[in-house]
């Protein structure tokens, strides 16, 4: 017969021999074991302290993204929140007024854009779907809280700060390969 | 010398009570490095502070006690437990003493002529403890723990005993005092009887209820055994008397064939008779912190014995070796001297 598996071990109930039959040179190996494990390194991350490292494309809680003159890049398109799977992204579009070119980039923009971090799978999907560059995942986590509504994210923290020093890098995320494929005319996302 | 053994009484109960707060802690530090892990380092510097908190817990955890249960047995069953785990401690020479002002003082509380009787006694009684807390519990899994550990600790009290009956028919006493005495230097018993330490070893082990013999308060088959319906501090109680039985009765295994207090060169003129009896005491700590250790070891490297393994073991292993460890230091006295 084929054996299902090439790790099946065949049993057998062969008559044990003293030293399996008196049980402690077993024991004495075992303890030899545990000991070395007692000295062996730890591979515990005492976390408040130390932090596990996550890799460059970790994908954590989002940023909106500025331009460089510190214009903020959303559209409010809504691809991002009709890419969603979880159907956590809700935003309301408003009409740019004559006096707020130094806000937002384009006529349109989210007056309100809200994420629920609780809803979220962190996919990265409403990063692909922008077609703006203007969401992005980041190395950051989404830190615990007592009640639900405190996992809602608005713009208040889910805007970059407009200061340029204190711009969140996500150069790591956004490779020129990605910057590619996002503005390649051939692909269905910008016909 | 009324008011030496106030202060002994009193100080070898302080740090029993301290050693065995801490052994918690312990325990479950070593379990963390055996897992490769770090164990609670949490509360305080290196978790120091983690066994108050533990008892903070403890006590202001609900007082609960079943409709049913009969309540001055419920009640009776902890504190029985706890009372015989301390009370052993009274007969261990703890070491070589100090003299001041020429009287010497010896560290014993109790120097009586049948130490090992006494022990003996003061351990079957913890059976009751046990048997006394299940029994009242009205539930069957704490019956069910209480009927095991009745058993086993039953069991292994037989080969315990005629383990012991080699070294004292090695010493010609039943004073600890005497048998430690005997093994002064490094001529300890474990070297005359390195089988009837195996055995003591072993049913030390299961009459503590420690792993691999912790089959009364098996989580996985009974929940906690005996203790399953206690809760807040005669919970702690039960727990508490564990780890003080294991300081003990670590110390009994070094008093008995560790040389207790002995070590080597201990005669030499360099040293005073004060030093000889501090450094004695410290070295006693030292042998009983590292069997407190191989009790740690032991729980973390094997699994649990099927209890007719336990049977086995108990009855047709360990109680003819024991016997026959017993026939062959007689012969062998009775030839060499």
């Amino acid at each position: 017969m084929q054996p299902l598996t090439n790790r099946s071990k065949t049993v057998s109930n062969k008559k044990m021999t003293l030293a399996e039959r008196l049980y402690l040179p077993g024991i004495i190996s075992g303890m030899a074991i545990t000991l070395k494990h007692f000295f062996s390194k730890k591979t515990t991350v005492k976390y408040p302290e130390v932090h596990r490292e996550f890799s460059d494309i970790y994908r954590g809680r989002h940023v909106l993204k500025r331009d460089d003159e510190g214009r903020e890049r959303c559209t409010a398109c809504g691809l991002c929140a009709l890419a969603c799977p979880a159907e956590a992204i809700t935003m309301v579009a408003d009409e740019r007024k004559p006096g707020e070119e130094h806000l937002y980039r384009e006529e349109k923009y989210a007056r309100i854009y809200e994420i629920d971090m609780l809803r979220c799978i962190f996919c990265g999907l409403c990063e692909e779907a922008c077609p703006k560059e203007a969401i992005f995942l980041t190395r950051e986590t989404v830190i615990s809280g007592y009640h639900r509504d405190v996992f809602v994210y608005g713009k208040d923290r889910l805007l970059e700060p407009s200061d340029p020093d204190k711009r969140i890098d996500i150069s790591k995320r956004l490779t020129p390969e990605v910057k590619k494929f996002k503005q390649d005319k051939n692909q269905r996302h910008n016909r | 010398m009324i008011i030496f053994k106030l202060i002994l009484i009193v100080t070898i109960l302080l740090i029993s009570l301290l050693i065995a707060m801490y052994s918690t802690l312990f325990e479950r530090k070593i379990a963390g490095f055996f897992q490769d892990r770090y164990g609670p380092d949490r509360a305080g510097p290196l978790g120091l502070l983690q066994p108050l908190a533990d008892g903070v817990k403890l006590f202001f955890k609900e007082e609960f006690m079943p409709n049913k249960a009969d309540k001055i047995l419920y009640i009776m069953g902890p504190s029985l437990t706890m009372l015989v785990a301390l009370m052993t401690s009274a007969i261990i020479p703890w070491g070589p003493g100090i003299a001041i002002k020429g009287t010497h003082y010896y560290f014993q509380v109790a120097d009586i002529n049948i130490g090992v009787l006494y022990s003996f006694a003061v351990v079957s009684v913890g059976v009751y403890g046990i048997m006394i807390g299940g029994w009242a519990s009205n539930n069957k899994f704490s019956l069910l723990g209480a009927v095991r550990a009745s058993s086993q600790m039953i069991s292994y009290e037989l080969a315990m005993g005629l383990s012991i009956i080699a070294v004292v028919m090695m010493t010609g006493s039943l004073s600890l005092k005497d048998i430690v005495v005997a093994q002064h230097g490094i001529n300890w018993n474990i070297w005359y009887q390195p089988l009837g330490f195996l055995i003591f070893l072993v049913c030390a082990y299961a009459e503590c209820n420690r792993s691999p013999f912790d089959l009364p308060e098996c989580e996985t088959e009974l929940i906690g055994g005996y203790h399953t319906e206690y809760s807040s501090m005669k919970l702690g109680f039960y727990l508490f008397a564990e780890y003080i039985n294991m300081f003990i009765s670590s110390a009994m295994i070094s008093t008995l064939y560790f040389g207790g207090y002995n070590f080597p060169f201990m005669d030499s003129p360099a040293l005073s008779v004060n030093a000889v009896g501090i450094i004695g005491t410290f070295v006693f700590f030292l042998k009983i912190g590292f069997f407190g250790f191989l009790y740690m070891w032991i729980r973390w490297t094997l699994p649990r014995f099927r209890y007719d393994q336990l049977m086995n073991l108990g009855w047709k292993k360990l109680i003819p070796i024991a016997i026959l460890n017993m026939v062959i230091t007689g012969l062998v006295i009775m030839i060499f001297k």
